[in-house]
């Protein structure tokens, strides 16, 4: 829409051939200038410049729907309303269904702690025929870290969905549909990126994982708010590819340690500052997520995968649909399984929070799955 | 005798203020720090950090603008700029939802007649009443804003408009700061005509960014400096312990207070330490 070139929109040929004299040919261009600017380039009246700059934006502005009938579309088009079901009943109940879709769903934790585990049971679960509840198609695995692990996916694959990998060539065309990119830098990260928006459409990609995202930036040394800035492009990218696939986008995130000096108030609570029980609620291990305020405005739905005296929970930090949770997991054979579906609700900024306590080496994953 | 129809006396600005209604939030303490509830014919810009709320309030206002004026509302429509695809319609379902049940048991509870009550709103209706716009550039957010004139002139029943955020294309590398600063000047002024204009509320939401100031990182609104000056009223939405509060950092009318409030499965409602007092309508 913003980039409908003014000539085709409709203006008198007269007005729309000023415009163009003046090399004004998008609407980008117009609005950079004030009316008065416009009348001055243009040698025209204002009541002109006004009528003018009236049509172009009802032209450059996007069409609008009524709520009622976005809801009623997706219902109607959509796999469950436009949500990917995790196969963890409580936490799709929470979601309304499940991952949605044309959002971004950030996953944070700590290293260890199952995020890949669970974005592995992700992308089979939408790679499966919608007979055992898939979305039927293509992922795409953006790999940073080379965490990706196929055996470990057939593995998963083989546990949760027995029927299907048992049956000649399933467990073949399933892994088939996951398409791995291992991007070792920034630049081939945004090329990845660019070429994925073609794929969308030709091969009926369902599901865009990215895991991680912190993890490019950190070789680059860039730190604090420059890392934000670096990722700006980025951040648009994947939004827009979300919302205009209508696909489910997975982002994992890294933590880091947040030092005192970070923790950040507005000016007016300055006078509160020091006193009464807000200075002291951070938990000893305060871990933030690596990518900023900034990422975190970006992103919809926010689930922290922590570990707290020795059990991992998943708490739904940012959910616009649902009352903050957490619900206790494990690391299984067949993925991750809650071992409850109601879950705890956690008031106050306590679900935001990072805790990495108990377990302090690097999870031995075989030895985890013996039990 | 022409300065008498150019302007108006001071007196005649209390009385059309006091007639012009407000925007509950439902939340009774928020309503209260803001003089009765969001005001129509101004803007007021409401922002705080990722997961504070925000959107929630916009659905909210979104929902309550709506409530039939039997039931002490404006009776009005509403238009939801989305910037950033932070709208859920499930929860806009969810809150109408709330919202329509609340009405009943207010409509049981006062034991009114029946026939007394013109309008009778079902959740879906509440959704058919949002005007959902969603733009992908700040040139289609330019280019709507321009739009509304002509678009309220034929919906005269929109009562308010809310745009989440109206900061997301403005913040990603933008590299004329000039041009920014004038474009938002612009967007601003626009806005704030349409509130007179139109006599409805104009509801801006913005993110937060960190400034370095007397040696620390504090939290600030985004857009900067020229842009808080723009709009007339500021609410700032932060964390104090356990609770989502809000403050009134901005207004020629009232004066800066703060409340407290929750996000529950129904909505923005008072938060749970207050609200055992029990109110009575």
């Amino acid at each position: 829409m913003a980039n409908k070139m003014v000539s085709e929109m409709g203006l008198p040929k007269s007005i729309a051939n000023i415009f163009a004299a003046r090399n004004l040919i998008t609407a980008k261009d117009v609005f950079s200038l004030t009316e008065f600017e416009l009348m001055e380039l243009l040698d025209v009246d204002l009541a002109v410049v006004t009528s003018a700059v009236a049509h172009i934006s009802e032209m450059t502005c996007p069409p609008y729907q009524t709520a009622l009938s976005l809801l009623e579309q997706r219902r109607q088009n959509e796999n469950m309303a436009g949500h990917l079901p995790t196969s963890l009943k409580g936490l799709d109940n929470a979601l309304c269904g499940g991952i949605p879709f044309g959002v971004v769903t950030e996953l944070v934790g700590p290293a260890g702690i199952g995020k890949t585990q669970f974005c592995l049971k992700l992308s089979l679960l939408a790679s499966l025929p919608s007979s055992y509840g898939g979305l039927d198609g293509s992922v795409i695995y953006i790999d940073t870290e080379s965490k990706f692990s196929s055996r470990r996916l057939i593995e998963i694959g083989f546990n949760s969905f027995p029927e299907v990998f048992h049956t000649e060539g399933m467990a073949q065309e399933m892994a088939g549909r996951i398409m791995v990119l291992r991007p070792t830098s920034l630049s081939e990260f945004t090329d990845s990126l660019q070429k994925i928006k073609v794929s969308l459409f030709q091969h009926s990609v369902k599901l865009l994982i990215i895991d991680s995202m912190a993890a490019l930036l950190s070789g680059e040394g860039v730190q604090g708010p420059q890392r934000q800035h670096s990722l700006g492009w980025h951040i648009s990218f994947i939004k827009s590819v979300a919302e205009f696939s209508r696909i489910p986008v997975v982002v994992t995130n890294q933590v880091r340690s947040q030092s005192r000096d970070e923790i950040s108030h507005y000016s007016f609570q300055d006078k509160n500052k020091g006193e009464g029980p807000e200075a002291a609620t951070k938990p000893d291990s305060h871990l933030v997520a690596a990518l900023g305020i900034h990422w975190a405005h970006a992103v919809s739905i926010r689930l922290i995968f922590e570990s707290k005296s020795g059990q991992r929970f998943i708490k739904l930090a940012k959910s616009p649909l649902s009352p903050p949770l957490a619900f206790p997991f494990n690391v299984t054979s067949s993925g991750i399984s809650l071992l409850n579906d109601d879950g705890v609700e956690m008031p106050g900024p306590e679900i935001h929070s990072i805790s990495w306590q108990g377990h302090n080496n690097v999870i031995n994953f075989v030895s985890e799955m013996m039990h | 005798m022409e300065l008498a129809l150019l302007s108006m006396s001071a007196w005649e600005m209390l009385n059309e203020e006091e007639s012009l209604g407000r925007i509950t939030t439902s939340c009774s303490e928020l309503d209260d720090i803001l003089g009765g509830g969001i005001s129509c014919k101004e803007v007021t810009e409401i922002g705080g950090v990722p997961g504070i709320g925000k959107t929630q309030l916009g659905i909210q206002l979104a929902v309550n603008v709506q409530i039939p004026m039997d039931y002490g509302g404006l009776q009005g429509k509403a238009i939801y700029i989305d910037t950033e695809g932070s709208f859920m319609v499930e929860r806009a379902l969810q809150i109408a939802e709330a919202c329509f049940e609340d009405m009943r048991e207010y409509h049981g509870f006062l034991k009114r007649d029946l026939q007394a009550c013109q309008v009778n709103m079902q959740p879906k209706d509440f959704l058919e009443n949002i005007f959902y716009f969603r733009v992908c550039s700040y040139t289609e957010q330019i280019a709507v804003v321009n739009y509304l004139e002509k678009f309220i002139s034929e919906h005269k029943d929109v009562k308010v408009v809310i745009i989440d955020s109206v900061t997301f294309h403005f913040r990603q590398d933008f590299d004329d700061m000039a041009l920014r600063t004038r474009l938002l000047g612009g967007m601003a002024l626009k806005l704030m005509k349409l509130a007179k204009k139109f006599t409805l509320a104009v509801i801006l939401l913005n993110q937060v960014t960190t400034k370095y100031t007397d040696g620390q990182y504090q939290l600030a609104l985004a857009l900067g400096d020229s842009w808080s000056h723009a709009c007339t009223n500021r609410v700032i939405l932060y964390w104090n312990c356990n609770e989502r509060y809000a403050y009134i950092d901005k207004s020629p009318s009232v004066r800066s207070a703060a409340a407290p409030y929750s996000v529950t499965g129904r909505g923005i409602r008072s938060s749970v330490s207050n609200s055992k007092r029990v109110k009575m309508m």
